[in-house]
């Protein structure tokens, strides 16, 4: 089996290792994984996941994922380019829906109930289980508008009042209102990097959801904007329970309490960050964290 | 000798310069000691000749033809008889174009007056002068640059950069061609039109409400009667093309809207060529489509609801020309919806909204100045469109807004006026001109907004 | 549960419900597209059929000297102008003796098309000696009568068939048809005869070659100019304002309307130069002005496509640009320029308003032998009979807008061969 070169193809132009010459020896400390290093479980959990398989047309790209997210809790999710960490997380509300040839197996719960059935509509999901994406990606409207799209879609502003209300809050939690409560009329797309992504922040708790998904959302930024979003990421922790894919390892260490490593479409370790970063079980994650491959 | 064998030996000549310029080329004929560091190819010194063989041959020969019918009909009018000159240059005009189709005729069996007879005679010796001078003078020019062809390239070494810098400016020629086609448009349709604004004023012209340009003709007095006022050809004009709108702008834009973000590749590569047949279709067939199917069909069906329906009616070259111009909206809008950033979506999905939710509110705002150029391209095909108009609307100029009855536009006066054997001086034809000023500024204003806002919208996603 | 959960909860119905019927609007808005565009071509094909037959009627005519007003061994001058039409009008007299009245006369001689003459003379021409004989010949009908037999099956009953043949005319008719002497077949008149004010005796011919020599002067002219125009704006135009200018002048000339491209043949070719009017030449000049965005827009697409490396590879064995361009560039890119002359082609195959300005809408018999004589084209050609009064006309100009599309479906179909066959992916 040859688990590298399936995945070369499934993600274009993002080799899954860069150093070839250490392929055979990946494949081989891969093929050694049964099930996952670490405590899977939490007390508790806001989401569970359960053998979670997802196939691009037939080609595999998640290998029988188990993981829980805790409430309250920020979990990272971290690995080489093309680990499969992004695919999960697109999981957790069903955004592969929007891939025809994406198909997910396994059982994903939110508090308790699957999310996968054809009762569990990916609307509500949607509203539940936010997500904020690795390029800012605003809509071509004003700073007002994009906050307020998900309230109006999904009618939760009785009035213009209330909308108002729930568009200055969100601005406020997301950190911007200071910096655009005079242009609230601007273009989305007339803010900074770092503005346009607390925007779409803004635009995801504006719809009051209970789970947060951020799929790399530094990616795109400069330190100063990556540092005001990790101070919000702690800061929403208070509120919500929040999933976070990174390729920075110290953004990991920074914002999470809990770290899973994935490699190659499995899950590798899982455990509090602290002990990950500081005394990793498995050879792979230490590889990774030594920064013996990237 | 006739044009084709001047063509014929013009070529001819060319092809052997070539081989004789290639062969002496290839033994070193042209002061080359080294073979193997020759600057240019054989062939190179071949086509040098052939370009100073052929060029100034063809440049005469056409040039001859372009100019010889007005010398020889100037020369002709000058021997009209007097009574001819008397009654002006229109008289004059007929007159030639009466022995012009006289001499082309096979045979003169009428009876004719004897000084046509002579000016048939003189026509035709005109024209025997002009071939044999054609042929003297073609002949010189082809001996004297062939003299100075072999001349050049026995003393060129570097026959290819001549050759190819030749072939440059043969490409930006070629390319200015467009440059010439929009001045040449411009130009003409100018020219008459100021012509035509010295008999009827401007201002007339746009803002007069009564448009009758036969009565003009027929009593004689150009102009004066105030008959050509453009107003009623306007309101015919937008009228159908607004109803075209109402018909292509809601069915081109959902089945862009559907092929772009609803429907599976395989359905978009059959229903998009498909679509785009409708746009292929010749608009003479949906011209004898609207007036012989549609038209009264739409009439039965007004009687039978009790409404009268002009045979003519607006309404039915208002559909028909809709429903062409579907593919105008639908192209140009799928194209500009597919450009807008799957992020956006993913943003809106990620928030819980439908698809619908997401096209209505995010991605349709987000395309709309694609969306809108697409409309305006769609509304300047609909005021230029001829066909349809000239078989299914009417003839008579009406001031309505009813689409029930019959109104003219634009196009179609341009026709009517223009078929038939018009006098190109009168200021009826003249009008057509005028007619078409106003149809080429509309359209180009509406061609270059919608190209400006397209390119400014394709910058955005860039 | 938060509020947000039931909130949305309590939308959904709603708003899937919204979301089918958006759906929907896509489906209604694509099927009236499309079935319109099969009405129209269902109709269209249906209405032609008619004139795809052509109805002969057997007489057995006289051909006597002294009926046909010629003498025992007449030269041809008088053959040519012999009485054909009393012969005929004898032959159908004969047939149906019993007919005295004169308007009765009058509509029986026009079951026999006025085409019929020129059949009888052409069949004497041939062979002089049948001067003096009696013969069985088959005789062109009338287009009514075409009409009418192709339609239904029993001429006694035709429910409520349009046609203008009175109830008496169809009594002939199906006396002919019983005794045999009405054949139905295929109407080869329609394809090798010019115009003609009777429809049975209308033809296409004229109007196709007229089309074939304008589509060839357009390609002589547009192909040249705008592969050269394309390779200069591609390959060597430095980016100025006069490049610029050139293009936003490409992309606006592409959206002008065809009628204005007329005005410019009018004013510039027939006033200005005294050109011939009528005449393909300038018809071909018209439209290869109108199809050179078209083409040049398709061909830098195609110049495009070929990847540098290919020009560099050239470039580094010594070759000139021009070299390069005209060696290598160019013959990688002539399918996709070929693609889009013939879709440049088929466009101005199906034009007619520029060609209704230049004057190439007259009445043509004759077949046109050249760039200069005067000629109609195919689309003309319908133009010109949609506004005929008999309705036999309906069917000829569904038969040519038939003719039309069909010639448009095979250019079409070469050039998506083209595309398919030759599509290069570097």
């Amino acid at each position: 089996m040859s688990t590298s070169t399936t995945l070369n193809d499934i993600i274009p132009g993002s080799p899954a290792i860069q150093e070839s010459t250490k392929v055979d020896d990946v494949t081989a400390m891969l093929d050694s994984i049964e099930g996952t290093v670490g405590t899977t479980r939490v007390e508790n959990p806001k989401m569970e996941m359960r053998e979670v398989d997802v196939f691009y047309a037939d080609k595999q790209a998640i290998y029988d994922v188990d993981l829980d997210v805790a409430r309250n809790e920020v979990i990272a999710m971290i690995g080489p380019s093309g680990c499969g960490k992004s695919t999960f997380l697109r999981c957790l509300n069903r955004m592969n829906d929007t891939i025809p040839i994406c198909r997910v197996t396994g059982s994903i719960t939110l508090d308790g109930v699957d999310i996968n059935t054809r009762e569990q509509d990916p609307v509500l999901l949607r509203a539940r289980v936010g997500m904020v994406f690795q390029k800012p990606n605003p809509f071509a409207k004003s700073i007002f508008d994009n906050v307020a799209y998900g309230p109006r879609i999904h009618g939760l502003a009785a009035n213009r009042a209330e909308l108002d209300e729930i568009v200055i809050s969100s601005l406020k939690r997301a950190g911007l209102y200071d910096e655009v409560k005079s242009r609230l009329d601007a273009p989305g797309t007339s803010l900074s990097g770092g503005q346009q992504q607390r925007l779409c922040i803004a635009r995801t708790i504006a719809v009051n959801p209970e789970v947060i998904l951020m799929d790399e959302p530094c990616s795109a930024l400069d330190p100063i904007a990556t540092a005001r979003i990790e101070e919000l990421i702690d800061e929403l922790r208070e509120n919500y329970a929040i999933a976070i894919v990174t390729h920075s390892m110290q953004q990991a260490a920074r914002v999470s309490q809990r770290t899973a490593y994935f490699h190659l479409g499995k899950l590798v370790e899982v455990g509090k960050t602290n002990d990950i970063f500081t005394n990793p079980q498995h050879d792979l994650t230490e590889n990774y964290i030594t920064g013996r491959f990237g | 000798m006739s044009l084709n064998t001047l063509f014929l030996i013009i070529l001819l000549l060319s092809i052997a310069s070539y081989v004789y310029a290639r062969r002496r080329a290839f033994v070193n004929a042209f002061g080359q000691t080294d073979n193997k560091r020759r600057h240019s190819l054989p062939a190179h010194y071949g086509y040098l000749l052939a370009m100073w063989c052929a060029l100034p041959a063809l440049a005469l020969l056409i040039s001859w033809k372009l100019i010889e019918p007005g010398i020889i009909s100037n020369m002709l009018s000058s021997s009209a008889p007097t009574e001819v000159k008397a009654a002006g240059e229109t008289a004059v005009g007929l007159y030639n174009n009466e022995i012009f189709y006289l001499a082309d005729a096979d045979s003169i069996s009428q009876d004719l007056p004897a000084h046509k007879t002579a000016a048939i005679q003189r026509l035709q010796s005109l024209r025997t002068a002009s071939k044999i001078l054609l042929t003297l003078i073609l002949s010189g020019v082809i001996g004297l640059s062939l003299l100075l062809g072999l001349r050049h390239v026995n003393r060129e070494p570097r026959a290819r950069v001549i050759v190819e810098s030749f072939i440059q400016v043969f490409l930006v020629v070629c390319a200015s061609i467009a440059i010439l086609t929009t001045i040449g448009i411009v130009l003409s349709v100018l020219f008459e039109s100021l012509r035509f604004f010295q008999q009827v004023g401007f201002i007339d012209f746009i803002t007069g409400t009564s448009w009758s340009p036969q009565t003009a003709i027929r009593s004689d007095q150009v102009g004066s009667s105030g008959s050509f006022g453009a107003i009623p050809l306007f309101t015919g004009t937008l009228l159908i093309s607004a109803i075209a709108l109402i018909v292509a702008v809601p069915l081109g834009l959902m089945s862009a809207i559907y092929l772009a973000e609803y429907a599976s590749s395989r359905a978009r590569s059959t229903i998009k060529p498909l679509l785009e047949i409708l746009a292929g279709i010749p608009t003479v067939v949906y011209g004898f489509f609207a007036a012989l199917t549609v038209a009264p069909a739409m009439r039965s069906f007004g009687q039978s609801i009790g409404l009268s329906v002009s045979s003519e009616s607006a309404l039915a070259a208002g559909v028909v020309m809709g429903i062409m111009i579907i593919p105008f909206v639908s192209s140009l809008s799928d194209d500009v919806i597919t450009a807008v950033p799957q992020s956006m979506r993913d943003a809106s999905f990620g928030l819980g909204a439908t698809q619908s939710e997401t096209i209505r509110k995010v991605v349709f705002p987000a395309a709309l100045p694609g969306i809108v150029s697409s409309v305006l391209l769609a509304a300047s095909r609909a005021i230029g469109e001829t066909m349809i108009v000239v078989m299914a609307a009417g003839l008579a100029a009406k001031l309505t807004a009813n689409p029930l009855e019959a109104v003219t536009t634009v196009t179609v006066q341009i026709v009517t006026l223009l078929t038939g054997d018009q006098e190109f001086d009168s200021a009826k034809t003249l009008a057509a001109f005028a007619l078409g000023l106003m149809l080429f500024v509309t359209t180009l204003l509406l061609n270059v907004i919608a190209l400006y806002t397209v390119r400014r919208y394709r910058e955005q996603y860039e | 549960m938060s509020s947000t959960t039931e909130i949305v909860q309590a939308s959904l119905a709603r708003r899937y419900k919204a979301e089918s019927r958006f759906r929907l609007y896509g489906i209604v808005a694509i099927s009236i597209s499309l079935s319109f565009l099969a009405f129209l071509l269902i109709s269209i094909t249906y209405k032609s059929i008619p004139a795809f037959y052509e109805t002969q009627v057997q007489l057995t005519v006289n051909l006597d000297a002294e009926k046909l007003g010629v003498g025992a061994s007449p030269d041809i001058k008088a053959i040519k102008t012999a009485n054909y039409s009393g012969v005929i009008k004898g032959a159908l007299r004969e047939q149906f003796p019993d007919v005295k009245k004169r308007k009765a006369k009058k509509e029986l001689y026009s079951l026999v098309s006025v085409g019929a003459q020129y059949q009888l003379r052409d069949f004497i021409l041939e062979d002089p000696s049948v001067i003096g004989t009696e013969q069985t010949i088959w005789l062109i009908a009338d287009d009514e009568l075409n009409g009418l037999v192709t339609a239904v099956s029993d001429v006694t009953d035709i429910g409520d068939t349009p046609t203008r043949l009175s109830e008496q005319q169809r009594g002939w008719i199906n006396t002919l048809q019983q005794q045999d002497q009405v054949k139905t077949g295929f109407n080869y008149t329609f394809f090798s005869a010019g115009d003609s004010r009777e429809p049975e005796l209308a033809g296409i011919k004229a109007a196709l070659i007229g089309s074939a020599w304008v589509l060839l002067v357009t390609f002589l002219v547009s192909f040249p100019v705008a592969v050269a125009a394309a390779i200069y704006l591609e390959e060597f135009a430095p980016t100025n304002r006069w490049t610029d200018v050139i293009e936003v002048n490409i992309n606006n000339l592409a959206a002008v309307p065809s009628i204005v491209f007329g005005l410019l043949g009018l004013a510039v070719f027939i006033n200005f130069f005294a050109l011939p009017r009528s005449a393909p030449l300038i018809g071909g000049i018209v439209l290869s002005l109108m199809t050179l965005p078209t083409i040049i827009i398709s061909s830098r697409a195609a110049l495009k496509a070929v990847p540098p490396s290919i020009r560099e590879a050239a470039q580094g064995l010594g070759a000139s640009k021009v070299q390069v361009v005209f060696h290598h560039v160019l013959p990688l890119a002539m399918p996709g320029i070929l693609t889009g002359t013939i879709i440049g082609l088929a466009q101005a195959l199906g034009e007619t308003a520029p060609l209704l300005m230049i004057g190439m809408v007259a009445f043509i018999v004759d077949i046109p032998q050249s760039i200069v004589d005067p000629a109609t084209a195919l689309p003309v050609q319908v133009f010109l009979w949609s506004d005929s009064p008999e309705r036999a006309f309906v069917a000829k100009t569904s038969a040519a807008i038939v003719v039309l599309l069909g010639f448009l479906v095979v250019m079409n179909a070469v050039a998506v061969f083209l595309r398919k066959r030759f599509e290069r992916r570097w």
